[in-house]
Protein backbone atom coordinates (compact mmCIF):
# COMPACT_ATOMS: atom_id res chain seq x y z
CA UNK A 1 0.00 0.00 0.00
CA UNK A 2 0.99 3.62 -0.97
CA UNK A 3 0.38 4.89 2.32
CA UNK A 4 1.12 8.65 3.53
CA UNK A 5 2.31 9.02 6.83
CA UNK A 6 1.95 11.78 8.93
CA UNK A 7 3.53 11.21 12.43
CA UNK A 8 2.71 8.36 13.36
CA UNK A 9 -0.80 7.92 11.25
CA UNK A 10 -0.75 6.56 8.04
CA UNK A 11 -3.76 7.75 5.23
CA UNK A 12 -4.77 5.89 2.09
CA UNK A 13 -6.12 9.01 0.68
CA UNK A 14 -3.05 12.02 -0.60
CA UNK A 15 -6.34 14.63 -0.67
CA UNK A 16 -6.66 16.49 2.33
CA UNK A 17 -9.26 18.71 1.77
CA UNK A 18 -10.93 22.16 3.55
CA UNK A 19 -14.59 23.42 4.89
CA UNK A 20 -14.95 26.72 4.08
CA UNK A 21 -16.45 28.50 1.58
CA UNK A 22 -19.37 26.33 1.03
CA UNK A 23 -23.03 26.84 -0.11
CA UNK A 24 -24.43 25.25 2.89
CA UNK A 25 -23.19 21.50 4.80
CA UNK A 26 -24.78 19.48 2.72
CA UNK A 27 -23.14 20.19 -0.17
CA UNK A 28 -19.61 20.66 1.59
CA UNK A 29 -20.69 16.85 3.24
CA UNK A 30 -21.53 15.86 -0.37
CA UNK A 31 -18.02 17.43 -1.98
CA UNK A 32 -15.85 15.62 1.08
CA UNK A 33 -17.56 12.31 0.45
CA UNK A 34 -16.63 12.77 -3.56
CA UNK A 35 -13.66 13.74 -2.38
CA UNK A 36 -12.60 10.38 -1.08
CA UNK A 37 -10.32 13.08 1.76
CA UNK A 38 -9.64 10.80 4.97
CA UNK A 39 -7.99 14.83 6.47
CA UNK A 40 -10.69 17.54 6.40
CA UNK A 41 -9.50 20.82 7.77
CA UNK A 42 -11.57 23.34 9.79
CA UNK A 43 -11.40 26.36 11.39
CA UNK A 44 -11.72 27.66 15.39
CA UNK A 45 -14.55 30.51 15.60
CA UNK A 46 -16.33 32.32 18.39
CA UNK A 47 -19.70 30.36 19.04
CA UNK A 48 -23.05 32.93 18.01
CA UNK A 49 -24.40 33.65 21.20
CA UNK A 50 -28.04 33.19 21.36
CA UNK A 51 -28.19 30.47 18.71
CA UNK A 52 -30.53 27.99 17.94
CA UNK A 53 -29.91 24.82 20.19
CA UNK A 54 -31.36 22.60 16.81
CA UNK A 55 -29.63 24.61 14.49
CA UNK A 56 -27.04 22.61 12.46
CA UNK A 57 -23.03 22.59 13.80
CA UNK A 58 -20.37 22.13 10.91
CA UNK A 59 -19.16 19.03 13.20
CA UNK A 60 -22.03 17.39 12.58
CA UNK A 61 -21.91 16.83 9.08
CA UNK A 62 -18.03 16.13 9.19
CA UNK A 63 -17.70 13.81 12.48
CA UNK A 64 -14.28 13.54 14.20
CA UNK A 65 -15.60 9.72 13.95
CA UNK A 66 -15.21 9.77 10.35
CA UNK A 67 -12.73 11.92 9.02
CA UNK A 68 -9.61 13.25 10.93
CA UNK A 69 -10.58 16.62 11.64
CA UNK A 70 -7.50 19.05 11.30
CA UNK A 71 -7.66 22.02 13.21
CA UNK A 72 -6.29 25.67 11.53
CA UNK A 73 -5.39 28.49 12.96
CA UNK A 74 -6.49 30.80 9.66
CA UNK A 75 -6.91 34.71 10.51
CA UNK A 76 -4.31 34.60 13.19
CA UNK A 77 -1.29 37.01 12.45
CA UNK A 78 0.88 36.58 15.27
CA UNK A 79 2.11 33.39 16.72
CA UNK A 80 0.76 33.64 20.75
CA UNK A 81 -2.88 33.58 19.18
CA UNK A 82 -1.83 31.01 16.93
CA UNK A 83 -0.99 28.90 19.94
CA UNK A 84 -3.90 29.91 21.84
CA UNK A 85 -6.84 28.83 18.73
CA UNK A 86 -4.50 25.64 18.85
CA UNK A 87 -4.92 24.85 22.83
CA UNK A 88 -8.76 25.54 22.27
CA UNK A 89 -9.06 23.38 19.34
CA UNK A 90 -7.48 20.21 21.19
CA UNK A 91 -9.71 20.96 23.83
CA UNK A 92 -12.32 20.97 21.53
CA UNK A 93 -11.45 17.96 20.01
CA UNK A 94 -10.54 16.04 23.40
CA UNK A 95 -7.09 15.99 23.35
CA UNK A 96 -6.51 15.94 19.57
CA UNK A 97 -3.22 16.76 18.43
CA UNK A 98 -2.64 17.11 14.74
CA UNK A 99 -2.92 20.52 13.44
CA UNK A 100 -2.42 22.86 10.62
CA UNK A 101 -0.51 26.04 11.53
CA UNK A 102 -0.40 29.14 9.49
CA UNK A 103 0.52 32.77 10.81
CA UNK A 104 -0.21 35.64 8.38
CA UNK A 105 1.68 38.08 7.66
CA UNK A 106 -0.53 40.63 5.01
CA UNK A 107 -4.44 40.33 5.06
CA UNK A 108 -4.13 41.11 1.33
CA UNK A 109 -2.34 38.43 -0.20
CA UNK A 110 -2.23 36.39 3.00
CA UNK A 111 1.17 35.07 2.73
CA UNK A 112 2.77 33.75 5.94
CA UNK A 113 4.66 35.21 8.43
CA UNK A 114 7.66 32.82 8.26
CA UNK A 115 9.17 34.17 11.70
CA UNK A 116 6.42 34.19 13.63
CA UNK A 117 5.42 30.60 12.19
CA UNK A 118 8.28 29.72 13.55
CA UNK A 119 7.88 30.82 17.05
CA UNK A 120 4.27 29.22 17.05
CA UNK A 121 5.62 26.02 15.45
CA UNK A 122 8.39 25.98 18.29
CA UNK A 123 5.53 26.21 20.72
CA UNK A 124 3.32 23.74 19.69
CA UNK A 125 5.95 21.03 18.90
CA UNK A 126 7.05 21.46 22.74
CA UNK A 127 3.30 21.36 23.69
CA UNK A 128 3.05 17.93 22.57
CA UNK A 129 1.23 19.02 19.12
CA UNK A 130 1.67 17.41 15.40
CA UNK A 131 2.32 20.67 13.87
CA UNK A 132 1.40 20.25 9.86
CA UNK A 133 2.71 23.76 8.96
CA UNK A 134 1.78 26.28 6.17
CA UNK A 135 5.03 28.13 4.97
CA UNK A 136 6.20 30.16 1.83
CA UNK A 137 8.16 27.56 -0.79
CA UNK A 138 11.49 28.78 0.57
CA UNK A 139 13.40 26.20 1.24
CA UNK A 140 15.79 27.56 4.19
CA UNK A 141 12.53 27.97 6.31
CA UNK A 142 11.07 24.71 5.14
CA UNK A 143 14.16 22.85 6.74
CA UNK A 144 14.05 24.56 9.58
CA UNK A 145 10.24 24.19 10.23
CA UNK A 146 11.47 20.41 9.81
CA UNK A 147 14.07 20.88 12.46
CA UNK A 148 11.79 21.92 14.84
CA UNK A 149 9.86 19.47 14.64
CA UNK A 150 7.21 19.54 12.31
CA UNK A 151 5.64 16.53 10.78
CA UNK A 152 4.77 17.70 7.88
CA UNK A 153 5.83 21.01 5.68
CA UNK A 154 3.19 22.46 3.23
CA UNK A 155 4.43 25.39 1.33
CA UNK A 156 2.26 27.16 -0.99
CA UNK A 157 1.62 26.67 -4.66
CA UNK A 158 0.24 30.25 -4.93
CA UNK A 159 -1.64 32.53 -3.04
CA UNK A 160 -4.57 31.17 -0.85
CA UNK A 161 -7.79 31.06 -2.92
CA UNK A 162 -5.89 32.46 -5.47
CA UNK A 163 -6.30 29.35 -7.77
CA UNK A 164 -3.08 30.78 -9.88
CA UNK A 165 -1.32 27.16 -10.15
CA UNK A 166 1.90 26.16 -9.20
CA UNK A 167 4.08 29.23 -9.51
CA UNK A 168 7.43 27.99 -8.59
CA UNK A 169 7.91 23.79 -9.13
CA UNK A 170 11.46 24.98 -9.00
CA UNK A 171 11.58 25.46 -4.92
CA UNK A 172 9.16 23.38 -4.57
CA UNK A 173 11.59 20.73 -6.00
CA UNK A 174 13.92 21.70 -3.34
CA UNK A 175 11.66 21.43 -0.80
CA UNK A 176 10.97 18.00 -1.83
CA UNK A 177 14.28 16.77 -1.98
CA UNK A 178 15.63 18.01 1.19
CA UNK A 179 12.89 17.06 3.29
CA UNK A 180 12.82 13.93 5.13
CA UNK A 181 9.09 14.53 6.39
CA UNK A 182 5.89 14.48 3.73
CA UNK A 183 5.73 18.07 1.89
CA UNK A 184 2.12 18.88 1.07
CA UNK A 185 1.56 21.70 -1.09
CA UNK A 186 -1.06 23.94 0.43
CA UNK A 187 -2.72 26.71 -1.51
CA UNK A 188 -3.01 27.72 -5.15
CA UNK A 189 -4.49 24.85 -6.86
CA UNK A 190 -6.82 25.81 -8.99
CA UNK A 191 -8.06 22.95 -10.92
CA UNK A 192 -7.15 19.22 -11.68
CA UNK A 193 -3.81 19.75 -13.33
CA UNK A 194 -2.52 21.73 -10.90
CA UNK A 195 -3.07 18.89 -8.25
CA UNK A 196 -1.25 16.01 -10.99
CA UNK A 197 1.78 18.51 -11.42
CA UNK A 198 2.26 18.92 -7.39
CA UNK A 199 2.16 15.06 -6.91
CA UNK A 200 4.37 14.80 -10.27
CA UNK A 201 7.25 16.88 -8.33
CA UNK A 202 6.79 14.21 -5.56
CA UNK A 203 4.91 16.37 -3.53
CA UNK A 204 3.43 13.98 -0.98
CA UNK A 205 -0.55 15.35 -0.50
CA UNK A 206 -2.16 18.40 -1.81
CA UNK A 207 -4.47 19.98 0.94
CA UNK A 208 -6.96 22.41 -1.15
CA UNK A 209 -10.25 24.48 -0.34
CA UNK A 210 -11.68 26.99 -2.81
CA UNK A 211 -10.55 24.63 -6.13
CA UNK A 212 -13.67 22.49 -5.07
CA UNK A 213 -15.82 25.10 -3.10
CA UNK A 214 -15.77 27.40 -5.79
CA UNK A 215 -16.29 25.11 -8.75
CA UNK A 216 -19.36 25.24 -10.55
CA UNK A 217 -20.14 21.92 -9.46
CA UNK A 218 -17.91 21.05 -6.47
CA UNK A 219 -18.91 17.64 -6.58
CA UNK A 220 -17.56 17.05 -9.58
CA UNK A 221 -14.19 18.92 -8.80
CA UNK A 222 -14.00 16.52 -5.69
CA UNK A 223 -14.15 13.44 -7.99
CA UNK A 224 -12.00 15.31 -10.60
CA UNK A 225 -9.24 16.17 -7.72
CA UNK A 226 -9.36 12.64 -6.19
CA UNK A 227 -8.29 11.26 -9.73
CA UNK A 228 -5.62 14.11 -10.14
CA UNK A 229 -3.54 13.41 -7.07
CA UNK A 230 -3.81 9.15 -7.75
CA UNK A 231 -2.79 9.72 -11.25
CA UNK A 232 -0.01 12.72 -10.53
CA UNK A 233 1.33 10.27 -7.93
CA UNK A 234 1.20 7.29 -10.00
CA UNK A 235 3.04 9.43 -13.13
CA UNK A 236 5.72 10.11 -10.33
CA UNK A 237 5.94 6.58 -8.77
CA UNK A 238 6.32 5.67 -12.45
CA UNK A 239 9.25 7.99 -13.41
CA UNK A 240 8.35 9.98 -16.33
CA UNK A 241 10.85 9.92 -19.15
CA UNK A 242 13.54 11.73 -19.65
CA UNK A 243 12.60 15.34 -21.98
CA UNK A 244 14.68 15.27 -25.25
CA UNK A 245 14.65 18.71 -26.13
CA UNK A 246 15.15 19.46 -29.72
CA UNK A 247 15.40 16.38 -30.71
CA UNK A 248 12.38 13.89 -31.58
CA UNK A 249 12.72 10.26 -31.66
CA UNK A 250 9.63 8.54 -33.34
CA UNK A 251 7.57 6.41 -31.82
CA UNK A 252 6.82 3.71 -34.68
CA UNK A 253 9.24 1.43 -36.85
CA UNK A 254 11.41 3.96 -39.50
CA UNK A 255 12.07 0.15 -41.15
CA UNK A 256 9.62 -1.50 -44.03
CA UNK A 257 8.09 2.02 -44.92
CA UNK A 258 5.90 1.09 -48.35
CA UNK A 259 8.02 4.03 -50.62
CA UNK A 260 11.12 3.18 -48.14
CA UNK A 261 14.65 2.70 -49.75
CA UNK A 262 15.79 -0.90 -49.27
CA UNK B 1 -24.54 41.75 40.15
CA UNK B 2 -22.16 40.19 38.47
CA UNK B 3 -20.88 41.36 34.96
CA UNK B 4 -18.89 39.41 32.64
CA UNK B 5 -17.54 39.83 28.82
CA UNK B 6 -18.10 36.51 26.65
CA UNK B 7 -17.32 36.45 23.27
CA UNK B 8 -16.65 40.33 23.08
CA UNK B 9 -20.27 41.25 24.52
CA UNK B 10 -20.98 42.13 28.06
CA UNK B 11 -23.43 39.63 29.88
CA UNK B 12 -24.81 40.63 33.12
CA UNK B 13 -26.12 37.84 35.37
CA UNK B 14 -28.42 38.54 38.78
CA UNK B 15 -26.38 35.96 41.24
CA UNK B 16 -23.27 33.69 41.31
CA UNK B 17 -23.22 31.06 38.86
CA UNK B 18 -20.93 28.43 37.18
CA UNK B 19 -19.82 27.90 34.15
CA UNK B 20 -22.12 25.07 33.64
CA UNK B 21 -24.91 27.17 34.26
CA UNK B 22 -24.01 30.16 31.76
CA UNK B 23 -23.28 27.01 28.79
CA UNK B 24 -26.93 25.70 29.66
CA UNK B 25 -28.56 29.45 29.55
CA UNK B 26 -26.36 30.11 26.27
CA UNK B 27 -28.25 26.86 24.97
CA UNK B 28 -24.51 25.28 24.33
CA UNK B 29 -24.47 22.73 26.09
CA UNK B 30 -25.08 19.49 22.91
CA UNK B 31 -22.33 21.84 21.59
CA UNK B 32 -19.06 20.64 20.19
CA UNK B 33 -17.61 23.71 22.20
CA UNK B 34 -14.50 24.85 23.89
CA UNK B 35 -14.55 27.79 26.79
CA UNK B 36 -11.63 29.80 27.83
CA UNK B 37 -11.77 32.28 31.08
CA UNK B 38 -9.35 34.98 31.12
CA UNK B 39 -7.25 33.41 28.27
CA UNK B 40 -7.40 29.98 30.38
CA UNK B 41 -8.67 27.10 29.18
CA UNK B 42 -11.11 25.06 31.16
CA UNK B 43 -11.62 21.48 30.53
CA UNK B 44 -15.05 20.22 29.96
CA UNK B 45 -14.93 18.18 33.43
CA UNK B 46 -14.34 21.64 35.10
CA UNK B 47 -17.97 23.42 34.19
CA UNK B 48 -19.67 22.58 37.25
CA UNK B 49 -16.67 24.16 39.67
CA UNK B 50 -15.57 26.92 37.48
CA UNK B 51 -17.99 29.93 39.34
CA UNK B 52 -17.93 33.24 37.01
CA UNK B 53 -16.53 36.16 38.29
CA UNK B 54 -17.15 39.99 37.85
CA UNK B 55 -14.83 40.82 35.05
CA UNK B 56 -14.34 37.68 33.80
CA UNK B 57 -13.35 37.37 29.85
CA UNK B 58 -15.14 34.44 28.10
CA UNK B 59 -14.30 32.78 25.16
CA UNK B 60 -16.62 30.03 23.53
CA UNK B 61 -15.20 28.73 19.99
CA UNK B 62 -16.70 25.93 18.00
CA UNK B 63 -15.15 24.20 14.61
CA UNK B 64 -16.80 26.27 11.40
CA UNK B 65 -15.80 25.73 7.85
CA UNK B 66 -11.80 26.35 7.41
CA UNK B 67 -9.11 25.71 4.88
Amino acid sequence: MDNLKIGNSEYSSRLIVGTGKYKNFEQTKTAILASQAEIVTVAIRRTNLGQNPSEPNLLDFISPKEFTILPNTAGCYNAEDAVRTLRLARELLDGHTLVKLEVLGDPKTLFPDVSETILAATELVKDGFEVMVYTSDDPIIAKKLEDIGCVAIMPLASLIGSGMGILNPWNLEIIIANSDIPVIVDAGVGTASDAVIAMELGCDAVLMNTAIAHAQNPEKMASAMRLAVLSGRQAFLAGRMKKNIYSASPSSPEDGLIAGKT
Amino acid sequence: MISVQINGKEKVFATEVNLEWVIDSLSLQNRKIAVEINEQIIPRSEYTKTLIKSGDSIEIVAAVGGG
